[in-house]
């Protein structure tokens, strides 16, 4: 075996929204089965479960509902995590429930998605679930969409059909502002239809198979590039206080935006003091340049106080902005409302502060994404823009721009749970 | 062109979970069982907080079943790091009367660990506990969180985990609760025979093929070793066998192996047609075994 090939392959996370009559079951089942990555025993595991509960068929939705609740209701509860790995590329499935109240489950798990799978029943076409998948997918930036048509064996693998599908889709897109780059894909997950292999019954169709497309979209986006403005949130200081290293002071964290060099000049906001890169780390290996994701330790040519929560930025570029006061869309995840004027602890990926919701700005309506003003408060699954008002400055940019640096957790102060997330949509006011 | 391979995005976010237990709780500790996964993460925290030394200590929880291999690896890597290791003993707690233990072929230690854990971590009140779980080892674990809360009684409550979006992390908890902390979530088992290849990672001897006496017991391969009470059917032959993963004695499956380097192992993973937990007799006990020890406040 060439150890090296597997040593070298890409990571692709990918997110399946969808209820369990569109067949979204079905096609995880597929993509697993196919690329070899259900083990017998997990067969042997579902085969007695779905007998013993009088199943028919092999029920595949008992490979990714693990918890006892969901296999005893027969509902998919929480976000679970699927593996599958071609000889191409390493996927990483979030696989969330479609239902309407659980919105926050599907925000969640597109919220590290670079690809959004969203299944469309080629006998219904373009339904409100497909409105809300699509919206909240945009909205957590995912760079792909891929539309799979599916059940193209029960409108006989019609070509019109498929177009009349995607012509509506485009429109809906449009309407709604989707930036992601968006692909449509006709298939029969039960059949395998155009899932792993290319189908003999739709020959009209000239683009390549769902696994295809998987291990072949462009996943650079994940890996900044030249152009891309330079962002290194600090989480930690490294200090050994070691006979060894008496003087190292090394700010680890992990790259969130571009490229860092050895010899840049680079901003650590709040303060705004400049400095200039001296080393980069990671452990004992020293770096000529930093790439986004790598998690490094970077060591500054001047002694300037830098701690958790501080961002380093490149000179060139976009700047961040360091502000109290923030317009974002947020997604409320908590059986407790929201309140204006409540404080809740405001946290991004290593800031904190306390916030106060100002303002209720408009709340979308998830079925018709019309907006809804005059609203008082924010119930369970409400997605809304919002204006909070921070007791601190935080530093930040727009999610559109980068959703690490541009996106925040809202903490009950009293419960500690993780009661909202907000996508900064604009800094300034 | 630079590439950005599974491993190197897989460990950079490993790494950062690591810096963000360093950055959020007081008191942090590895739960180390001397198997290949709490090794790797081990080894991540080394990268972690290089050239400071890991930042907590290492907590092994011994059933006093462990196999001499284990525990000899355990002392090397501890002196090598220069890390404290705090050892909690199922002896202890079955002789001070904590925990009662099984009886039967098929006794095992390995849920009287669960006691022992949460003593060890009440009295040196840790705050979050740093696991080697895989999300794709158990149907259960594939809805664990990198942070999972655990009550004031250690408990997990799958039905009310908190969201966990981007890489956005709250490990805000009232006094009396911890965390469970699962850096190596998003790895396969394939990954970490990878990332132990690419990085060169030692391993204890019993990953390798070797002659062992063992006997075989409802489908697998276990070792004729003192604590294991034999039927009077079963015999005791010798084997040249390896692990796939390692637990206390009673609970780990060895398999028929003359793999003895790691392109080896990673040939026959890559073969292999049946998971890694295939081969645990915990696991077999019922359909949500897992999920029942992980509400407990197993590992």
């Amino acid at each position: 075996m060439n150890t090296n090939g597997y040593l070298d392959m890409e990571l692709l996370r990918f997110t399946t929204a969808g209820s369990v009559d569109d067949g979204k079951s079905t096609l995880i089942g597929r993509l697993l089965y196919d690329s070899k990555s259900i083990f017998e025993d997990q067969l042997e595991a579902v085969k007695q479960a779905s007998e013993s509960r009088g199943n028919e068929e092999m029920n595949l939705a008992l490979l990714t509902d693990g918890l006892r609740a969901e296999r005893e209701q027969g509902i998919t509860i929480d976000v679970a995590y699927r593996y599958f790995a071609t000889p191409k590329r390493k996927f990483i499935i979030a696989d969330t429930p479609g239902h309407i109240q659980y919105t926050r489950n599907m925000v969640t798990g597109a919220s590290t998605a670079d690809l959004a799978i969203i299944l469309i029943d080629a006998r219904n076409g373009v339904v409100e679930q497909t409105v809300r998948h699509s919206y909240i997918s945009s909205l957590l930036g995912i760079p792909y969409i891929t539309v799979c048509i599916n059940k193209m064996d029960l409108v006989d693998f019609d070509e019109k059909r498929f177009d009349e599908i995607r012509g509506r889709y485009l429109e809906m897109a449009e309407k709604l502002c989707i930036q992601a780059e968006i692909l449509f894909i006709p298939i029969s997950a039960k059949y395998g239809d155009n899932v792993v292999e290319k189908s003999g019954n739709m020959l009209w169709y000239k683009g390549g198979s769902l696994m295809n497309l998987l291990e072949t979209v462009s996943i650079n986006h994940k890996s900044g590039n030249e152009d891309e403005p330079m962002r290194l949130p600090v989480q930690y200081v490294i200090r050994p206080i070691s006979n060894k290293f008496p003087d190292y002071r090394g700010y680890a964290g992990r790259m969130a935006g571009g490229i860092l060099r050895v010899g840049d000049t680079v901003i650590i906001h709040p303060s705004g003091i400049t400095s200039k890169v001296k080393a980069i780390m990671q452990a004992e290996k020293p770096l000529d340049m930093a790439h986004t994701p790598e998690s490094v330790a970077v060591l500054l040519e001047d002694d300037i106080d830098i701690s958790r929560g501080d961002l380093i930025v490149g000179m060139g570029g976009r700047q961040p902005e360091v502000t109290q006061t923030i317009s974002m869309m947020c997604c409320w995840f908590n059986p407790e409302a929201m309140q204006l004027g409540k404080r809740y602890i405001v946290k991004s990926s290593v800031a904190e502060t306390v916030g106060m919701v100002k303002k209720i700005d408009y709340k979308i309506d998830v079925s018709t994404l019309g907006h809804i003003s005059n609203v008082e408060n924010l119930q369970m699954n409400d997605i809304a823009r919002i204006t909070l008002r921070t007791a601190n400055p935080m530093v930040l940019d727009n999610y559109a721009d980068n959703r690490t640096t541009g996106s925040l957790i809202l903490i009950d102060p009293d419960s500690f749970e993780t009661v909202g997330a907000g996508m900064v949509t604009s800094t300034s006011h | 062109m630079y590439k950005l391979t599974h491993l190197k995005e897989l460990e950079s976010e490993s790494i950062y979970v690591l810096r963000e237990v360093a950055a959020q709780f007081e008191r942090p500790a590895i739960l180390f069982s001397g198997g290949k996964d709490s090794i790797v993460v081990t080894y991540l925290a080394y990268k972690a907080f290089y050239p400071a030394k890991i930042p907590f200590p290492l907590v092994h929880i011994d059933t006093g079943h462990n196999f001499q291999e284990t525990l000899d690896y355990r002392d090397a890597l501890v002196k090598k790091l220069g890390v404290q290791l705090i050892v909690g003993s199922v002896q202890e707690s079955i002789d001070t009367g904590r925990v009662k233990e099984e009886k039967g072929y098929n006794a095992s230690r390995n849920r009287l660990q669960t006691t022992t854990l949460l003593d060890t971590i009440e009295k040196y009140k840790f705050d979050a506990c740093i696991g080697g779980a895989r999300r794709d080892e158990e149907k259960a674990r594939a809805k664990e969180r990198f942070f999972s809360h655990r009550d004031e009684f250690g408990q997990w409550n799958p039905k009310n985990q908190r969201p966990e979006l981007w890489n956005n992390f709250n490990g805000k908890k009232n006094m009396g609760e911890h965390f469970r902390v699962f850096p190596i979530s998003n790895w396969t088992e394939m990954d970490v025979w990878q990332y132990i290849y690419a990085e060169k990672i030692e391993l204890p001897s019993l990953y390798f093929t070797h002659e062992r006496r063992c006997f075989y017991r409802d489908g697998q391969w276990l070792a004729a070793e003192p604590c294991m009470t034999l039927k009077p059917t079963e015999e005791v032959v010798t084997r040249r066998v390896r692990c796939r993963t390692i637990g206390d004695i009673t609970c780990t499956g060895l398999t028929i192996s003359e793999a003895n380097n790691l392109e080896d192992i990673i040939n026959e993973i890559a073969a292999t047609r049946v998971t890694e937990r295939g081969g645990r007799a915990d696991d077999k006990r019922s359909e949500t075994a897992m999920e029942d020890r992980k509400k407990e406040g197993y590992f």
